[in-house]
């Protein structure tokens, strides 16, 4: 196994009295697609939010590539290369889809020799291109969020994701709302970026998706990662177990 | 047969859309015309320059509104800040020059300290919003009661500056009722200063064409204008209205983005209260008090979304335009100028009306 990528390091985070990680030890190596699973309110997207930089945690330490990257505000990390595909997909839905893949890192140009103004074309032709990649159409790319449906709109929060060429790409829930065909699509988008040495976290509720490409799963019960299994010794009926807790009653007896 | 009934409901719904866009600009255009009928001497040069004079308080209060509005806030304390600056600018200018000061650099430095001074507000408006979270209808009500009582208390208790040296104030009215080029009949223009020695019935007819404030008001239009939306600034605006929490992640500093929102409203509120000192030649606190809900107003009027994460500069100019037309025309037409809030009231309300029609009218299509 390869150094790690990312370690997250006895990991805690409270929300006043509810403690929502619970020194939580995780890790993920170049290449590798690990799938973080458990029940609604287990701490999935909580953690991720810590490895983001959208929480700061209140114990532990957080590495990626060599840096601690505890403290860093959301827009370091992004510069150091994870991104992440929220599972409230965090789109500003007043804006296009250029605007939106672009958020935050906005393409200037010159305009009159001496002001920096955003470069709306061309990053509108940019999300088209990325779109293009997904397989997924989008009439008008001037449109606002507001007029797309809720799987075009999942399309641009993954778009977004993988056009900065990340380090790590994390994924809470990317396919909730995506047609079949198009889930087979992010399917397969994951299993490219993995074999361009791209890591991915992917957290699902889709068992079937789970196994076809996570090379390894992580289970997280009450705020605590309670498995973490290798896909060959993985069976859904174990992964299951473990989720619902069937594994610590097990352990116990 | 029901192709066509598609195609007819589609034309009819963008012809509602257009109307729902543009309704403002005819709305203005229609009060326009109906006080050039109906009201002697309200369709004439000098008329229009006067309108457009009387509503750069409003327009320069209400661009720094519409950014606050835009990221889903609200500025209350802008009319008073508008007091601090032109009673600040009239007391530093008065100072130096009664201290021995020559009129044109103490002018300068009193419109400088007086720009500076009025920033405060908006730093600590800010700092309040951003990073103490208190809500903004809040922490700018409590600014509107400290800028208050320091504006007053800067005119120790009197509702002018006084003591002005009446050059100052000689100067002062020169620019601040001055024009680039004024109209004069059967002369045609002249450039800086009405031509001396016209006859009575022709200066009667002269008309400013250029005042000086409505340039400095079209200058900072057109700078805040394009920074709103041109620029990555005016961008990280809109989105934070949008989705504050998308914007947090996406790695904006949002903190210091409504920071800047906050200082921004009240500098354009500082203009104000500047050119206030240079049109009345007096400092007075309460320079912008009436303005403040008529900047509200002229930015809801203009389309700008109190929810947030929609608007436009241009909108609020026509929604000052709109109050100052109704202000000047009710006047000619010998009406009792109370009217005036009944009417702009009544526009408000068209005005949410129709931006939620237009909003509908959106759903309506991308379901189609
Ligand atoms: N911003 C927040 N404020 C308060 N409680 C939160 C917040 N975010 C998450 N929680 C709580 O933390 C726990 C973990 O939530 P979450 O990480 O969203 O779970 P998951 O993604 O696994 O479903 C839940 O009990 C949730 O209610
Ligand atoms: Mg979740």
């Amino acid at each position: 196994m390869p150094e790690p990528i990312l370690t997250v390091q006895q990991v805690s985070k409270f929300f006043g009295g509810l403690t929502a990680l619970n020194k939580v030890d995780f890790q993920v190596s170049p290449g590798e697609v690990v799938a973080l699973l458990g029940d609604n309110g287990a701490g999935k997207s909580t953690l991720i939010k810590c490895v983001s930089g959208v929480y700061r945690p209140e114990q532990g330490r957080i590495t990626f590539d060599g840096a601690d990257i505890t403290h860093h505000a959301p827009s370091e990390i992004r510069d150091r290369g994870i991104e992440t595909i929220y599972q409230d997909l965090a789109l500003a839905e007043n804006l296009d889809v250029g605007a939106n893949v672009f958020l935050g890192k906005e393409k200037k140009k010159r305009a009159y020799g001496f002001i920096n103004v955003t470069d709306d074309d061309f990053m509108r032709s940019e999300a088209a291109k990325v779109l293009e990649r997904l397989d997924i159409h989008i009439p008008s790319l001037k449109q606002r969020l507001v007029n797309l449906s809720g799987g075009q709109r999942q399309a641009v929060a993954i778009a977004r994701a993988i056009y900065w060429n990340a380090k790590l790409v994390i994924m809470d829930e990317p396919t909730a709302a995506l047609g079949v065909p198009e889930q087979r699509k992010v399917l397969s988008l994951i299993r490219s970026l993995r074999d361009h040495g791209v890591p991915v976290i992917l957290i699902s509720h889709t068992l079937q998706d789970v196994m076809t490409v996570a090379d390894r799963m992580v289970i997280m019960r009450r705020g605590k990662v309670s498995a973490n299994l290798p896909r060959a010794e993985a069976t859904e009926e174990l992964i299951v177990r473990h989720i619902v807790g069937f594994g610590e009653v097990a352990e116990a007896s | 047969m029901a192709a066509v009934a598609v195609k007819n409901s589609g034309s009819r719904a963008g012809a509602l859309d257009m109307i729902t866009k543009i309704w403002a600009y005819l709305f203005l255009l229609v009060m326009v015309i109906f006080f050039s009928v109906t009201g002697t001497g309200f369709f004439s040069l000098n008329n229009f320059s006067n309108i457009l004079v009387t509503s750069t308080l409003v327009a320069l209060m209400a661009i720094g509104q519409t950014y606050v509005v835009i990221t889903s806030g609200i500025d209350l304390s802008i009319g008073w800040t508008v007091g601090l600056a032109s009673v600040m600018s009239a007391r530093t200018m008065r100072d130096f020059v009664n201290g021995g000061m020559d009129i044109a650099p103490a002018i300068v430095l009193g419109v400088i300290i007086a720009l500076l001074v009025s920033l405060i507000p908006g730093i600590i408006n800010g700092v309040l919003i951003a990073r103490v979270r208190i809500p903004p209808f809040i922490a700018t009500l409590g600014m509107f009661g400290i800028v208050r009582g320091a504006a007053f208390l800067l005119t120790d208790g009197q509702q002018v500056v006084g003591n002005l040296s009446d050059t100052l104030r000689q100067v002062l009215r020169g620019i601040g009722n001055g024009s680039l080029a004024f109209w004069v009949p059967g002369q045609g223009v002249a450039w800086f200063e009405r031509p001396p020695d016209l006859p009575p019935e022709v200066i009667r007819g002269v008309a400013q064409m250029l005042p000086y404030p409505v340039i400095v008001t079209a200058v900072v239009v057109i700078i805040f204008a394009f920074i709103l939306g041109r620029t990555q600034f005016g961008r990280h605006t809109y989105a934070i209205g949008g989705n504050q929490d998308a914007a947090v992640r996406a790695g904006i500093n949002v903190h210091r983005h409504l920071i800047l929102i906050y200082v921004l409203s009240a500098f354009t509120a500082g203009i104000a209260g500047v050119m206030h000192l240079f049109r009345f030649t007096a400092g007075a606190p309460q320079a912008g008090e009436a303005a403040l809900l008529q900047s509200v107003a002229a930015v809801v009027i203009g389309g700008t979304n109190l929810f947030g994460g929609e608007g436009k500069i241009s909108g609020a100019v026509i929604g000052a335009l709109i109050i100052g037309v109704l202000q000047t025309g009710l006047v000619i037409l010998n009406i009792d100028p109370l009217w005036q809030f009944i009417v702009v009231g009544v526009v408000i309300i068209v005005a949410v009306l129709v931006n939620q029609a237009q909003a509908a009218l959106e759903r309506l299509r991308s379901n189609a």
